[in-house]
């Protein structure tokens, strides 16, 4: 199976949502040691949904072209529903199974999402 | 092309992995910098090793175990001979290059390295280079200094060397080739500088000895550390070279049987050289099967095997420059310091994904930092690059492959850019 279908190239050559968010409730930012993949997810909380999400960072097609898409995705969501997403929602989303040489630059934005949700849930504790 | 240097056909028959399909397509290995495929005569030899003669070494007095010790001491002369080193004595085998290098910094670094020395590496090593000697160099607040990279011709730089040497290292340590840029340092005259202001002189000949004639008299190297696999031989068998002398003066780095002469409940008396740096059971089967490959290599000849990877490297560094694909290190007009080492990039196109598509065309390449992070992040400013890596058993067609498997990775990425 061709894991290059022409959506992911296209989100990659032209992201959505790639940038800062000045204001953002939580960031994190993952990287992928092996390839030198980063990722930094910014999201903006508002009544336990996302209210606004970007990205940045710099990646092959398939984590870039996975953080836009899933970027799309999480705008209105709730966190409690993103907290819950895995490997299996990252497939239906991209359209194609990575397999598992590249599972880890496919889930790099997902992964860089919950933990800022995570580091945001054990501040809101304070 | 000229007339091929190798029977390379011929060769190609002896890696069985040649025959193999990878997601369909006939394989094209081009990762051979990371490891290199195996004859059958190496597969047998280990094979052989357990059918016939598998037994512990330097213990029994039964007649396995004396076979077995002497395939495994027969191996060390060979690796002796192949890198002309005076005698199997300075052959200390290791799991790898990476071990080689470390064994040295626990052993004559913990002896010699005190606070405010100088060790000088360059700025073009694999982390196996850096990171020992970063250890040790925070353990006894030494200084780690590194030579330039000239940016332009990707050599070390002239100026640099003199800078870095006039502080009076205690050692420089050096590849003999990289793994990233395929540049081939002229490891004899650095030497030679290097012994002039006082230090010693370790080269990380793993991407070499597979490659190219070596001598470790005629380099004057003082340590010299490499991996069987890379060089047709099995994986977990690696070799320090050391000159006698240092390794006489050595301590012992690991302890455990076969390393010692004698033992009582206060002391011990180390082994005598090489086994006093081979703690517990050695690779038995890994010494076996490296001096097959030795022998294998010997057989085509080492000024043959590189004459060929240089005309190959030619060649492919022509077809990436006609296809407009941007390639690291030395100038094609200066193959005669590079090995068959080619790091590129397709412009506007993740390393990653080169060699995922190339991976679906049946073809095998590395992406990644290659496990020299200061040379691709802070010399060449990437976060990974592609490389392509070539052997004996490379041809042009293997090439003629790749190339059109990169004309592939540029028409997916074309698509959807208008
Ligand atoms: C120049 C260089 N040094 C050291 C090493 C480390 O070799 P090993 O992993 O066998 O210890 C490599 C292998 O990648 C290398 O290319």
């Amino acid at each position: 199976m061709d894991i290059y279908a022409e959506e992911i190239i296209s989100h990659y050559e032209h992201p959505h949502n790639k940038g800062r968010l000045d204001s953002s409730s939580a960031s994190f930012h993952e990287l992928n040691p092996l390839c030198g993949d980063e990722i930094t997810i910014y999201l903006k909380i508002e009544k336990g949904a996302v209210a606004d999400v970007k990205f940045d960072g710099e990646g092959c097609a398939i984590s870039i072209g996975s953080a836009s898409m899933l970027t799309d995705e999480l705008k209105g969501m709730k966190i409690s529903d993103i907290e819950k997403m895995g490997v299996k929602n990252v497939v239906e989303l991209l359209g194609i199974d990575p397999g598992p040489a590249r599972l880890k630059c496919a889930t790099l934005s997902l992964k860089a999402t919950q933990k800022a949700l995570q580091t945001y849930q054990k501040d809101a504790k304070k | 092309m000229s007339v091929m240097a190798l029977d390379v056909e011929k060769i190609r028959k002896d890696f069985p992995i040649l025959d193999i399909k990878m997601n369909g397509k006939p394989l094209v290995y081009l990762d051979s910098a990371a490891t290199s495929q195996k004859p059958k005569k190496v597969i047998a030899a280990i094979s052989k090793f357990y059918k016939r003669y598998n037994a512990n070494i330097h213990r029994g007095v039964y007649q396995i175990s004396v076979k077995a010790t002497e395939e495994y001491e027969k191996s060390k002369k060979k690796v002796a001979s192949f890198i002309n080193s005076e005698s199997f004595e300075e052959i200390v085998y290791t799991r790898n290059t990476t071990e080689s290098i470390n064994v040295v910094a626990l052993g004559w670094g913990e002896q010699n390295i005190r606070k405010g020395d100088h060790i000088l590496i360059s700025e073009m090593e694999h982390h196996s280079n850096i990171i020992p000697w970063q250890i040790l160099a925070k353990k006894k607040g030494a200084v780690l200094d590194y030579i330039k990279v000239d940016r332009k011709t990707a050599h070390l730089d002239e100026a640099s060397i003199e800078d870095q040497l006039a502080k009076s290292p205690k050692l420089v340590s050096i590849a003999q080739c990289s793994n990233v840029l395929g540049t081939i340092n002229d490891v004899k005259r650095i030497a030679g500088q290097a012994h002039k202001m006082g230090a010693l002189v370790l080269a990380d000949a793993a991407q070499s000895v597979p490659h190219m004639p070596v001598d470790v008299r005629d380099l004057d190297v003082d340590f010299f550390a490499f991996s069987g696999h890379k060089m047709l031989g099995p994986t977990g068998i690696g070799v320090l070279y050391a000159k006698r002398i240092l390794l006489e003066q050595m301590p012992p780095v690991f302890g455990g049987g076969d390393m010692i002469r004698s033992v009582d409940f206060l002391d011990f008396t180390p082994n005598e050289l090489p086994w006093k740096f081979e703690a517990g059971t050695s690779n038995i089967e890994g010494g076996i099967g490296l001096g097959v490959a030795i022998d294998y290599l010997k057989k085509y000849r080492m000024a043959d095997i590189r004459k060929h990877e240089t005309e190959i490297t030619k060649y492919a560094l022509e077809r990436l420059g006609n296809a407009n694909i941007n390639v690291f290190g030395p100038d094609i007009k200066d193959t005669d310091s590079r090995t068959g080492v080619i790091s590129f990039e397709v412009p506007g196109v993740h390393p990653h994904d080169v060699a995922a598509i190339l991976d679906s065309e049946g073809v095998a390449i590395r992406a990644g930092h290659h496990c020299a992070m200061p040379l691709v992040v802070n010399v060449l400013g990437k976060t990974a690059v592609s490389r392509m890596s070539f052997y004996l058993y490379n041809n042009q067609n293997d090439i003629d492959v790749a190339i059109g498997a990169l004309d592939k990775v540029r028409d997916k990425f074309r698509h959807s850019r208008g």
